[in-house]
């Protein structure tokens, strides 16, 4: 293992940006943005160079380690904060601040009118810096304290128009839901030191070796809750619609391109204890193909443009978590996806984000229409991301959305089957519903309200979104170039040997994934291309729309199972608390209080009966010792 | 004579005395009775010195008057600026304490 002295740059440069901006305050205010992205943009160098370096050493010592200073020494027990960066950190790390910084720059312009711009630049830079440190981390508890770092950042960004109520509450809502991913992740930490005796990945590897099977399982479950909660995976998915409330670079950045994606890095990193746990496995694949299902539902109802990309986020990242569930054959797909999701979905946040900026932050899709003429390259950069998202060849989506559900069909018997075919099912509502956003936005006959002059965006925005689109065209076809990006991945995974027998052979599989796409898009044209589109949704509609409409009952289900059931035991809590411990205390109180207002009678303030009191005292007590000792 | 008629006579005027204090509402004539309590202890103690054989309770008489006289001192000290207050002698017109 090489070490090196310059990995901690990456993190630092960012993490000085938030630093300075929040300290500096008002007087930042006109060149904080500025400082900010030059940072972030400084950290995608950084992490360029680290790229160059590890290019030139051979392949078993690309990983590189830093150790930063020792956090816990107790006895025999070390705990170091230790930065780690080897092939799959590499790849976060040049998403994270390549698409960040982009998002920077057009973050610049998008929130330039508001006055509050240096804030957000400040948690954007704190977003980069946390996130950096989660996917550097050598030890679950470094990943930890990214995790929470980025679960604040999101929380801070999500309120960060907090003077609306329900943006405030949307915030909320996210941080409350992420807190019981972090409690998983918390508890697998505490299992991992109770049991295995250590939190380092590379010790955890070697314990897990020789730990029992329920260990690893237990281990498992609580990463995978983690990654749930940080993921919007089922069953904590409720609170990523929501977080659109956020300002928009924040949606594609945060809730689209890196921290959604956490979850599937935490499944990938811990490979060693999937592959030995089964059972943990298969419920990563479960909650994966039941995801990407549900968010795919949801995203045909939404017409808030955002939260229709938002299901789609959710739906894509299942894809990644099904891909990470199925073992060596999914870890680098799971991967690959990620970082063609990242291109292609943070692509068309921005755009959603210059159509809103066009359209005095309409996000009604039903509002939209004919944004075709007026925004031309929002149309061209969001159409390549949408032909990259559905799956059409040559764009990134199609590889390695492909290859995710290619490993589906060969994982085997009745489970390969089955989760082949949720795959494929939810790739053709992905072409319906991203086609339907296509169709309702930019293709239409206009059904504007009034006063609506669309423009298109200025160039702050526009070229990071082209720079976008041109990776959502091309990073499919470099990663899967002669398997580059498999071959890559593999000393971290171990060498995996490909599956020679195919359930079905590659052309069929991409044969069927596009036909599915094909009858999608067919769908969505004839529907809303050639039919007439109301600029209201319409109310009288199937119980299932209704349904679909209300994110599948997510947020009446949690309502009614977990929130309200929890307001009656508070309130139980507070009763009894009144009550019974209050009761007690009170009752204390008024017992002296009364034996003293009864004892209070006998102090009369005559001397007199004083003496009286005294004598009969003094002659019971000779009385009382005459009669003990007689 | 038997000196257990001394302790017969204390006992009648220590009785004597704590009736006159409780019964009495003259702050000297309580005074007086408190005085008549502490002699018949006094007496009590020399009493039991002698059938003892021993200057203990010799000693403690002692101290008993002299307890006694500086009691006497403030007590009609007290007395006096009461009544000089209050225009009277009686101790339950002073019953101010009991609020």
């Amino acid at each position: 293992m090489t070490t090196s002295t310059s990995l901690v740059y990456l993190i630092a440069l960012p993490l000085a940006g938030a630093v300075i901006l929040l300290l500096a305050g008002r007087r930042a205010d006109k060149w904080g943005h500025l400082l900010a992205t030059a940072l972030s943009a400084s950290s995608f160098g950084a992490g360029l160079y680290q790229l160059s370096q590890m290019l030139s050493r051979p392949t078993e010592e690309r990983a590189v380690t830093q150790k930063l200073f020792t956090w816990i020494s107790v006895g025999s027990f070390n705990i170091d904060a230790g930065i780690l960066l080897d092939q799959l950190s590499i790849c976060f790390v040049l998403l994270i601040t390549g698409v960040g910084t982009l998002i920077h720059i057009y973050s610049i312009s998008y929130m330039s009118h508001d006055e509050n711009r240096r804030r957000f630049f400040a948690y954007l830079n704190l977003f980069i810096a946390s996130m950096l440190l989660l996917v550097l981390g050598d030890s679950y508890l470094n990943l930890y304290v990214g995790w929470e770092g980025v679960g604040l950042a999101s929380y801070l960004l999500i309120g960060f128009w907090n003077q609306k109520p329900a943006y405030a509450t949307a915030s909320k809502k996210a941080f409350v839901m992420n807190r019981i991913g972090d409690m998983g992740l918390s508890f697998a930490i505490m299992i991992a030191f109770a049991t295995l005796g250590s939190v380092s990945f590379s010790g955890v590897e070697e314990a897990s070796h020789t730990a029992s099977q329920a260990t690893l399982t237990a281990i498992g479950i609580m990463l995978l809750i983690a990654a749930a909660g940080k993921s919007a995976q089922f069953p904590l998915q409720a609170w990523l619609g929501d977080a659109m409330a956020g300002p928009t670079p924040v949606s594609a950045l945060i809730h689209a391109a890196t921290m959604v994606t956490a979850g599937v890095y935490l499944i990938v990193r811990s490979h060693f204890i999937f592959d030995a746990a089964p059972t943990a496995q298969l419920l990563v694949v479960i909650v994966g193909a039941v995801t990407l299902t549900f968010g795919a539902i949801v995203g045909t109802a939404k017409d808030d443009i955002k939260k229709a990309l938002a299901a789609s986020t959710m739906s894509q990242i299942g894809y990644m978590i099904l891909a990470a569930g199925l073992g060596p054959a999914g870890y680098a797909f799971a991967i690959m996806h990620l970082l063609t999701h990242g291109f292609f979905k943070a692509g068309m946040f921005l755009g959603a984000g210059s159509v809103m900026h066009g359209m005095n932050d309409q996000v009604n899709m039903r509002r939209y229409g004919a944004l075709r003429k007026f925004m031309p390259i929002t149309f061209v950069t969001f159409g390549l991301g949408y032909l990259a998202i559905i799956g059409v060849p040559p764009f990134a989506g199609f590889y390695s959305k492909d290859a995710i559900i290619e490993t589906a069909f060969n994982a085997g018997g009745i489970k390969g089957i089955l989760l082949g075919s949720t795959a494929l099912l939810g790739a053709a509502i992905t072409a319906f519903y991203m086609t339907r956003v296509m169709i309702l936005t930019f293709t239409s006959p206009e059904r504007w309200e009034k006063d609506q002059h669309p423009h298109e965006s200025p160039w702050l925005m526009w070229l990071p979104m082209v720079i976008l689109a041109i990776g959502s065209v091309s990073t499919g076809y470099l990663f899967t170039r002669g398997d580059s990006l498999v071959h890559w991945l593999s000393p971290v995974f171990g060498e995996h040997e490909a599956h020679e027998e195919h359930f079905l052979p590659v052309i069929v599989v991409s044969g069927l994934a596009l036909t599915a796409v094909l009858i999608g898009v067919s769908i969505a044209l004839v529907k809303y291309q050639f039919s007439d589109v109301d600029a209201e949704a319409p109310q009288d509609v199937s119980i299932f729309t209704r349904i679909a409409r209300k994110d599948l009952l997510q947020d009446t289900f949690n309502e009614s199972v977990f929130m309200r059931p929890g307001q009656a035991l508070t309130r139980i809590l507070v009763k009894t608390d009144d009550k019974v411990i209050d009761g007690t205390v009170r009752l204390v109180g008024t017992t002296a209080i009364g034996t003293g207002s009864a004892l209070r009678k006998s102090q009369t303030g005559f001397a007199r009966s004083y003496a009286a009191l005294i004598l009969i005292g003094a002659v019971a007590l000779i009385a009382g010792i005459w009669v003990v000792t007689q | 004579m038997s000196p257990y008629n001394y302790l017969y006579v204390a006992g009648l005027l220590f009785t004597i005395g704590a009736v006159g204090v409780v019964v009495r509402r003259n702050a000297i004539v309580v005074f007086m009775c408190i005085e008549l309590m502490l002699n018949a202890a006094n007496l009590t103690l020399v009493t039991f010195s002698r059938i003892n054989g021993t200057l203990d309770g010799q000693i403690v008489a002692f101290f008993t008057m002299v307890v006694a006289a500086c009691e006497v001192v403030v007590g009609l000290a007290i007395i006096v600026a009461i009544y000089r207050s209050r225009r009277s002698a009686s101790i339950d017109d002073a019953s101010l304490l009991k609020r």
